[in-house]
């Protein structure tokens, strides 16, 4: 080691390295998937269908994305399925009321009302997850699965069992651009989660937050010997987690319009499933957002082909998403290994 | 300099004339080699260890010791040459290969399962039964037995994490001698244990010995391998420099062959001791289980040295005060103001980096680049707006790289892979980007070779004539008396000699260290 050279010229692009494998993998197993539905369905690359794909990826995909941060500090949600049926319950509820008689609020004020409510929940759920981790000490996994049946108990105790519908036709025809919408011939969904995959990359890779965040995940203990305020940085991670669900839910209400006990079942698997595939390790200490963003279009397009092609019942559809998490973390495994 | 009886069964006088008796080779290297790709980390290694023989295996780091050390173990597979066993060429595919061989390595780092107990520990893997089920009564008496033998008095019930580094030593060692071996390999046996236990395990090595067991032994220390070694081998650069008997070579001898170069004074002159106002003053701090009632000043520009054995509370008493750990502080003051930490945070803000220990776990992230874990401690330094500037922390490792002399074969390297003294610079210069006015330093020069602790002390002594005030925790007494300007000692959690000047002596500091009224047998320590 002592001929090693030292003081090397500094080459800039080293900064910039090229994609590894782990980066690289989820885009060539979309491309294959592709490749795969191609040849099952003829309309599989139609124009329609691609759109249509990446546009119901985007509740996953932005869940994911909050997910990716509360992993990668070394964390785990599992309340996000339950939390986002809590907050459509929250928004259509108070939506309901300020559009109505007792308010009289026009659909526009109602419907922003509606959506601020959306975030604040999501944030404030997140906050009760980060904060009971952090200064509970008690294990995330314990955390969140306890706070999974608390929220799916209060969107079944506030649905009474049935379901929570948007009552007023105004705010219904407002809502609806928000999922089936374009901006510049992109769907509005799409459009919001490249926005909250660019702002989230930019945080966690050029922030110190972010950085803190990695190092959290990477080791604790050099974390704290570092001065790094580790109550405080978890604790964000599960408020980020908490804010994606709530802009997910926002996605999600204008698509069928109501919010039932049944709501965002399993999707706590999808998300975390879409994090592993997209390369981000479940011991922390790594993130990947676009990562997250290409696992959770491979699980619709994995969707899609099963309907397209017939080969499996759709109604597997949850036993190949459970196969799917599995295998991803074999793949993870022997990749990691390699390198 | 008294150290303990070794029986001599390798040589034997007759006639005048010193013939070997014992030529048996047992374990034997035949140009073996051992590469990672283009990267030849060990080349054309041929030596030969004979029965009842202590084999002392030095250099640098970086020099292959470790490589060779898991060839013989089966932990990594030679590609060049090959190894032989009493003759017969034999290949270890498994570590548990080499073990039915009856090869044992004791590793560096401490691999036991830390939420067992001691006994569950020694006979992992080998459980005792009655029947179906697990024989517990007769583990505990075994292990209990065999821990007396090494001097360690632990409970057989006790889980290991909660015992002394030291101790957890101890176990390993029982652990890895429950079964006769034919070859026992201790990877620096020595870097947690105090000179008492030092002296138990050279008695049981001469037992081994006694018994016919060949020992390869690795050593930064070199008092201690010429204490204990028959046989020298030295590496440099991944090759074998020399390999000859250990009465042919003094300490200067080993280490000028390790390093390939005369070796200059370790210790750089000291700077004039400081008088003035103290710049850190603690009264009364008391950390629960550790430390009782330690009170000390550090001035500005003093080097001030804190031994003690290990579990003396010394890493304690330094972790409650930057509020690592819970701690009762009656008073504190910098610069003559009140003050109180919370975490490592609040003593940045103030001024005060604390270097921990551990590198490895508490240091360093090992599985990230080298400029993130640089500036880890102080990234707004490093920021433009609220984003970080990658070219300002490349800036940054390239300073870092030129001050500190981190050797740095490629940027693009993860800190795990940097190897341990320049991982230790690497920390150096992480803990100096917060720009601190006190410097403390646990252990500044753990498991690191010669030539790198030279720097490390050059850098110490030249941060204290910048006007620091300096604080080094360490358990090599030569190292504590060659830097500091006075040297607090520390016994069972409390402070209990101050020696400065002359009485800043090996002897002296054993005398408070232990208690004793005379000092016990003792290895000599590292050569100067």
């Amino acid at each position: 080691m002592s001929g090693a050279a030292r003081g090397t010229p500094r080459t800039r692009w080293h900064a910039l390295p090229l994609p590894d494998l782990p980066t690289l993998a989820p885009a060539l197993a979309l491309v294959l998937l592709m490749a795969v539905g191609a040849a099952v369905n003829p309309r599989f690359l139609g124009m329609d269908n691609l759109l249509n794909m990446v546009t119901r990826s985007s509740f996953i995909s932005v869940i994911g994305i909050g997910a990716t941060f509360v992993i990668a500090a070394g964390g785990l949600d599992l309340s996000v399925g339950s939390m986002a049926a809590f907050i459509g319950g929250v928004m259509i509820l108070l939506m309901n009321a300020l559009a109505g008689p007792d308010f009289g609020w026009g659909a526009p004020s109602a419907l922003l009302a509606g959506c601020g409510a959306a975030l604040l929940t999501g944030v404030l759920c997140g906050a009760a997850n980060g904060l009971i981790v952090t200064l509970g000490r008690i294990e995330a996994f314990i955390v969140t699965l306890g706070t999974m049946g608390i929220f799916r108990a209060l969107i079944t105790y506030l649905a009474e069992g049935g379901s929570i519908n948007v009552g007023n036709v105004g705010v219904t025809d407002l809502l609806r651009p928000v999922y089936f919408g374009t901006l510049l011939g992109v769907p509005v969904p799409v459009v919001v989660f490249l926005l909250v995959g660019a702002a989230s990359w930019v945080v966690l890779n050029r922030t110190p937050f972010g950085r803190h965040v990695v190092a959290i995940g990477a080791n604790e203990d050099v974390a704290r010997y570092s001065g790094i305020g580790l109550t405080r940085v978890r604790t964000i991670t599960y408020v980020i987690q908490g804010l994606c669900v709530g802009i997910a839910t926002i996605l999600y209400v204008p698509r069928l319009s109501s919010a039932t006990p049944s709501t965002g079942l399993l999707w706590e698997l999808q998300a975390i499933t879409a994090v592993v595939i997209g390369g981000t390790p479940m011991r922390g200490g790594t993130g990947r957002v676009w990562g997250t963003i290409v696992g959770s279009i491979i699980l619709v397009v994995i969707g899609n082909i099963m309907i397209l092609s017939d080969l499996v019942s759709e109604y597997l559809l949850g036993a190949v998403q459970g196969a799917i998490i599995i295998i991803a973390m074999l793949v993870q495994r022997s990749l990691a290994r390699r390198s | 300099m008294a150290r303990p009886e070794l029986p001599r069964i390798v040589n034997e006088r007759n006639g005048g004339r010193e013939t070997i008796v014992q030529t048996r080779p047992l374990l034997q290297a035949e140009s073996l080699g051992k590469s990672f790709g283009p990267v030849a980390v060990l080349a054309d290694i041929s030596l030969t260890l004979a029965a009842g023989e202590v084999h002392a295996v030095i250099g640098e780091n970086g020099a292959g010791k470790s490589t060779l050390m898991k060839l013989f173990s089966g932990h990594e597979q030679p590609s060049a040459g090959r190894m032989l066993l009493d003759g017969k060429a034999v290949h270890f595919a498994t570590p548990n290969d080499a073990e039915r061989h009856g090869i044992a390595l004791i590793h560096q780092e401490q691999l036991l399962a830390a939420q067992l107990t001691v006994a569950e520990n020694i006979f992992l893997g080998r459980e005792l039964r009655r029947g179906p089920l697990l024989d517990r009564a007769r583990m505990r008496r075994i292990a209990t037995e065999r821990l007396a033998e090494l001097n360690c008095h632990v409970d057989p019930d006790a889980t290991v994490s909660d015992l002394r580094l030291a101790d957890r030593q101890m176990v390993q060692i029982a652990r890895a001698l429950l079964v006769q071996r034919r070859v026992v390999i201790f990877d620096e046996p020595t870097a947690v244990l105090t000179p008492v236990e030092v002296a138990t395990l050279f008695a049981v090595i001469a037992r081994l010995k006694a018994a016919g067991t060949g020992i390869l032994y690795i050593s930064h220390r070199l008092g201690e391998v010429k204490a204990v070694a028959d046989r020298v081998t030295v590496l440099r650069d991944s090759r074998l420099v020399t390999s000859t008997e250990a009465a042919s070579l003094t300490q200067l001898d080993m280490a000028r062959l390790m390093v390939g170069r005369d070796m200059s004074a370790l210790f750089p002159p000291k700077p004039p001791a400081p008088d003035g106002a103290p710049l850190l003053s603690v009264q009364h701090a008391s950390v629960p289980g550790s430390v009782t009632e330690a009170s000390f000043s550090l001035r500005r520009g003093e080097i001030l040295g804190f031994a003690g054995l290990i579990g003396a509370g010394r890493t304690e008493l330094f972790e409650g005060l930057l509020g690592l750990r819970p701690a009762r502080v009656a008073a504190m003051q910098l610069d003559g103001h009140p003050q109180r930490f919370h975490g490592v945070h609040d003593a940045t803000n103030a001024g005060v980096a604390y270097l921990t220990e551990d590198r490895k776990s508490k240091g360093l992230l090992l599985g990230q680049p080298l400029a993130p874990n640089l500036t880890l401690m102080a990234l707004w330094r490093f920021c433009r707006g609220p984003f970080i500037d990658r070219g300002r922390e490349e800036a940054a490792l390239d300073r870092a790289i030129v001050e500190f002399d981190v050797r740095v074969p490629n940027r693009g390297m993860l800190a795990g892979q940097l190897s341990g003294g320049n991982q230790q610079k690497l920390l150096l210069a992480k803990i100096m980007t917060v720009e601190p006015r006190i410097l403390i330093i646990d252990e500044p020069t753990r498991g690191i070779d010669i030539g790198t602790k030279g720097q490390i002390y050059r850098f110490i002594t030249a941060l204290a004539a910048a006007g620091l005030g300096c604080v080094v925790v360490s358990s090599e007494m030569q190292e504590l008396i060659g830097l500091c300007h006075r040297i607090l000692v520390m016994r069972a959690g409390r402070i209990v000699a101050e020696l400065r000047g002359e009485d800043m002596t090996e002897n002296e500091i054993v005398i408070h260290a232990t208690g004793a009224a005379g000092a016990p047998e003792r290895a000599e320590e590292t050569a100067a």
